[in-house]
């Protein structure tokens, strides 16, 4: 097991490694930049920008033209609101699926799945005629609604393959032990599948944070969340450059650093259960 | 407490029926053993005990009343899987009061019982600690742990000692076996190691495709097996079976004779050729090759000096050996 | 592990989850496939009249349909390649031991949590821009014209674009993949004289296959119905040349106020997307079942 790596090659793969990992990541350390640098400054050439003087400019504009802690608020009770609410539906689900799977489980796996295949501009104009009669357009329960729909099936499909690395016996013996349906669900499964349950939490908090489809139709104002607050800025008048980039950083700000805390859980969940 | 009688119980998954039918009644205090080779039926039966599966057919009466559609927590049995299937995210304590507190049964009842039960089982100094932290002896104790607290009718035991290693095996027996001394409660143990059934059990239920082959104390089954496949399940090494012209000489198909039955030496009626030697020290275990009589494998006390290719001659001690008809099973 | 008890039990706790998806699939839909055969225009409202399949047919027969049917293939086919096979390869190289894999972990990782407007923004205009982007700007100091990528190769932008967003998920995935290789049995081959290629091609990509199909699985559903980086960098032009299906229905219903039309495309967007989910859980299906 213990081979040593030369010293050479580790740091070839070191400096390969690193000059990706910085291409990768150099667009979103560019909008951080340009965000700390006034209007002129931001169009001027890579280097030039670099050794511009560094400003909070932007950042006071844009708080002046925008109300950004509607829209965070609005981004965090979408995304929390729908994901919680959809671990609500899911848990017991795939319980079922896990634990008591009959011959069509699988098959209702994959139909679930599949309604995540129905593209969202299918039912665009439904959706808004719904929303509309139902009084719903730019409210934030109908987009809660929305959105935890849409991420169901991935919360189900998570859930389920994290349920399956639990073995069937433990709940056999909570069973023995006297334990009602409820308590065998809130006392011995929950608390074992923490970890799947917080990843399965993440991603789709991440999701639904990032999701720029329904949020971009239903909402205008009063619920639009952060995706809203960005579209905003696309229009080409209001094209500046510096302000453009402080809007975007505050926007991805939040879900940035909750992703990078969380990226070993977030890793596990992403992988569906392929890799055991 | 704890008399559990089972009357036509029947499972089928889809179309294979895994238990045709049993009738079987386990007495108040016994330590009844299930044992078969694996896939005859006896965990499923123990499941159909338990309430984990739901029987096809048949009743199940535990101290008189018809629990057949009761779930397992109203049937009052404590179970300890295979597995152990502790929770890991509890502590020792927490694991064996959670039936307490599933019962509803208040903090200062459940402390007692719980520090009783560890007493019991030596766990005192682990009850802080999460399952993941304990050796595999120990999460069997507490697994066992958490059913006797519960103080049921009957426990059940699932392959309990199978993820042991051979030393601690032998000892979690005899833990197990004092343990049925101490409570004096009913238990079902499921096994397919029939050392396991003949040290512990009070009485053998001999299962084989689902079928019961024989019930009996151990010592009953050992003695006078009902049919060749008790006589070839029961026993270490296995029982010698003889076909052909030396069991026409009895009156029968087939005759069984056990290892330790042999005598070597002397005039016997049988020769053989030394095949392999197995020597343990307390005993010697042979193969012989004895011409039409198949392969025989002889048992000798002690430090037996016997070499490959050495021609000995034999004799079954008399009144050992047994007779079974065509059907396999014994003759009287 | 089934009795009659829990089967009942997990009947019931699966139902919400399948009524409300039930309910998510059949209304609106429903509502789609009648509108679909309607003439139905937001701006006459009270003149819908029953037309039978002539939205379907003129939805089919526009030019626009059939470029924007094999941009949204090309879209999703482009973005597959590129997050697979430089996933593989990148995954390959942060499996090596250097200096500071967790801060590289956190940089490669990072494109994933950008909102999909952010990113098409910040791709339009601080680096495809021709005038005052980076690409521009590098072009310029090396002496070149600098290429305008969204009025030139909007596709291949795009596909630029979303591909960056997707690199890390799939990256991510198969580096774990990679990591969780059984050594022994790398051991193994290496003693059985199996050089680095044939343990690649014989042990690792087997073991990736699972991975791969996840990757792929799920990237589809969400590339299939790529819209904000469109909406936001090209609106689908020039013309209809980074127009996908997906942008072509918003634009017919939304932008042109043709309901009728635009569930007629929803309809044939739905039954695309069935075909290729088809096709895919057949594979999936195969390759989870281990």
């Amino acid at each position: 097991m213990a081979r040593k790596a030369s010293n050479t090659r580790k740091a070839v793969v070191t400096i390969a490694a690193w000059s990706i990992g910085f291409l990768i990541f150099f667009p979103i350390l560019w909008i951080i930049i340009l965000g700390f640098k006034s209007e002129g400054d931001a169009i001027k050439t890579p280097l030039q920008v670099l050794f511009s003087s560094w400003t909070l400019d932007s950042y006071y504009d844009v708080q002046a033209r925008s109300n950004y802690a509607r829209h965070f608020w609005n981004s965090v009770i979408l995304s929390v609101g729908s994901t919680v609410l959809a671990l609500a539906i899911a848990i017991p689900a795939a319980w079922s699926m896990a634990f008591v799977p009959g011959k069509r489980t699988k098959d209702l796996l994959m139909w679930m799945l599949s309604t995540k295949m129905m593209p969202a501009v299918g039912v665009l104009v439904p959706m808004y005629l719904l929303f509309r009669d139902f009084g719903l357009l730019d409210s934030r329960i109908g987009l809660v609604g929305v959105l935890t729909l849409i991420n169901l099936p991935i919360v189900v499909w998570m859930l389920y393959t994290y349920f399956k690395e639990i073995p069937g016996e433990i709940l056999e013996a909570a069973r023995m032990d006297g334990a009602s349906l409820k308590s065998e669900i809130l006392y011995v499964l929950t608390p074992m599948a923490v970890p799947g349950i917080a990843s399965t939490m993440l991603l789709n908090i991440i999701l639904a944070w990032n999701e720029a489809f329904w949020t971009l139709q239903l909402t205008t104002s009063q619920a639009a969340p952060l995706t809203q607050f960005i579209a905003s800025y696309s229009s080409p008048e209001g094209l500046f450059y510096a302000k453009l980039s402080a809007a975007s950083t505050m926007a991805i700000a939040p879900i940035l650093i909750l992703g990078w805390f969380s990226q070993k859980q977030l890793v596990r969940g992403l992988t569906f259960g392929a890799v055991k | 407490m704890g008399k559990i009688t089972l009357n036509q119980v029947r499972k089928s998954f889809g179309e294979v029926d895994v238990i045709p039918g049993i009738d079987l009644t386990i007495n108040e205090g016994e330590f009844v053993v299930f044992v078969g080779p694996s896939g005859c039926g006896k965990s499923t039966l123990l499941r159909l005990i338990a309430g984990l599966e739901d029987t096809s057919g048949g009743i199940i009466q535990i101290d008189g009343m018809d629990a057949t559609d009761l779930p397992p927590a109203k049937r009052r049995l404590a179970m300890v899987f295979q597995s152990y299937a502790l929770y890991p995210h509890m502590s020792v304590r927490k694991n064996i009061a959670f039936p307490l507190k599933m019962a509803g049964m208040d903090a200062a009842e459940q402390d007692k019982r719980v520090n009783h039960a560890a007493k019991i089982l030596n766990l005192g100094a682990y009850l802080d600690r999460r399952p993941g932290q304990l050796s595999g002896g120990q999460r069997q104790r507490v697994a066992i742990g958490r059913a006797i607290v519960r103080e049921p009718a009957a426990f059940l035991f699932d392959e309990p000692l199978s993820n042991l290693d051979a030393a601690l095996r032998v000892s979690m027996r005899q833990e197990i076996s004092e343990l049925h001394q101490t409570l004096k409660t009913t238990m079902i143990y499921v096994t397919h190691d029939q050392v396991e059934a003949m040290t512990m059990a009070d009485k053998i239920v001999v299962l084989n495709a689902g079928r019961i082959e024989q019930v009996g104390s151990p010592m009953d089954l050992y003695r006078s097996p009902a049919n060749l496949f008790v006589a070839g399940f029961i026993g270490s090494p296995k029982m010698n079976l003889i076909d052909g012209a030396e069991a026409a000489k009895h009156d029968a198909t087939t005759i069984g004779i056990r290892p330790e039955h042999i005598t070597i030496g002397g005039d016997g009626p049988w020769e053989g050729v030394v095949g392999l030697s197995e020597h343990l020290g307390s005993d010697t275990f042979l193969k012989v090759n004895a011409g039409a009589l198949g392969t025989l494998t002889v048992r000798a006390s002690g430090e037996v000096m016997m070499h490959h290719g050495d021609t000995i001659r034999m004799a079954p001690q008399p009144g050992k050996i047994l007779r079974f008809g065509a059907d396999g099973n014994a003759l009287a | 592990m089934a009795t009659a008890h829990s089967r009942t039990a997990a009947r019931l706790m699966l139902s919400p989850a399948v009524i409300l998806l039930l309910l998510w699939m059949i209304v609106p839909l429903g509502m789609t496939l009648y509108f679909s055969f309607l003439r139905y225009n937001l701006l006459m409202p009270g003149m819908e009249t029953f037309v039978g399949f002539e939205n379907y047919y003129y939805f089919v027969n526009q030019p626009a349909f059939w470029s924007a049917l094999s941009n949204t293939l090309i879209l999703v086919l482009g973005v597959l390649c590129i997050t697979v096979v430089g996933g593989i390869l990148l995954a390959l190289l942060l499996d090596q031991p250097f200096w500071g894999q967790g801060i590289v972990r956190v940089l490669v990782i990072a494109p994933f949590f950008v909102m999909p407007t952010v990113s098409a923004l910040v791709w339009k205009n601080m680096f495809m821009n021709p005038v005052n982007g980076m690409f521009a700007h590098m072009a310029k100091s090396l002496g070149l014209q600098p290429f305008d990528f969204l009025s030139h190769a909007p596709l291949a932008s795009i596909i630029l674009i979303v591909a960056w967003q997707w690199l890390p998920f799939a990256t991510l995935i198969l580096l774990t993949a990679l990591q969780s290789l059984d050594r022994e049995q790398q051991e193994a081959a290496e003693m059985d004289g199996a050089g680095w290629l044939p343990r690649f091609v014989y042990l690792t990509v087997p073991h990736l296959t699972r991975s791969i199909t996840v990757v792929i699985l799920i990237q589809t559903i969400f590339l299939l119905s790529v819209f904000a980086e469109i909406l936001v960098t090209t609106n689908g032009g020039p013309g209809t040349a980074s127009t996908n299906l997906t942008y072509l229905v918003y634009a017919q219903s939304l932008l042109n106020y043709d309901v009728g039309g635009g569930s007629a495309g929803g309809i044939i967007a739905v039954i695309l997307a069935n075909i290729v989910a088809i096709f895919l859980m057949r594979m999936i299906g195969k390759n989870l079942e281990a």
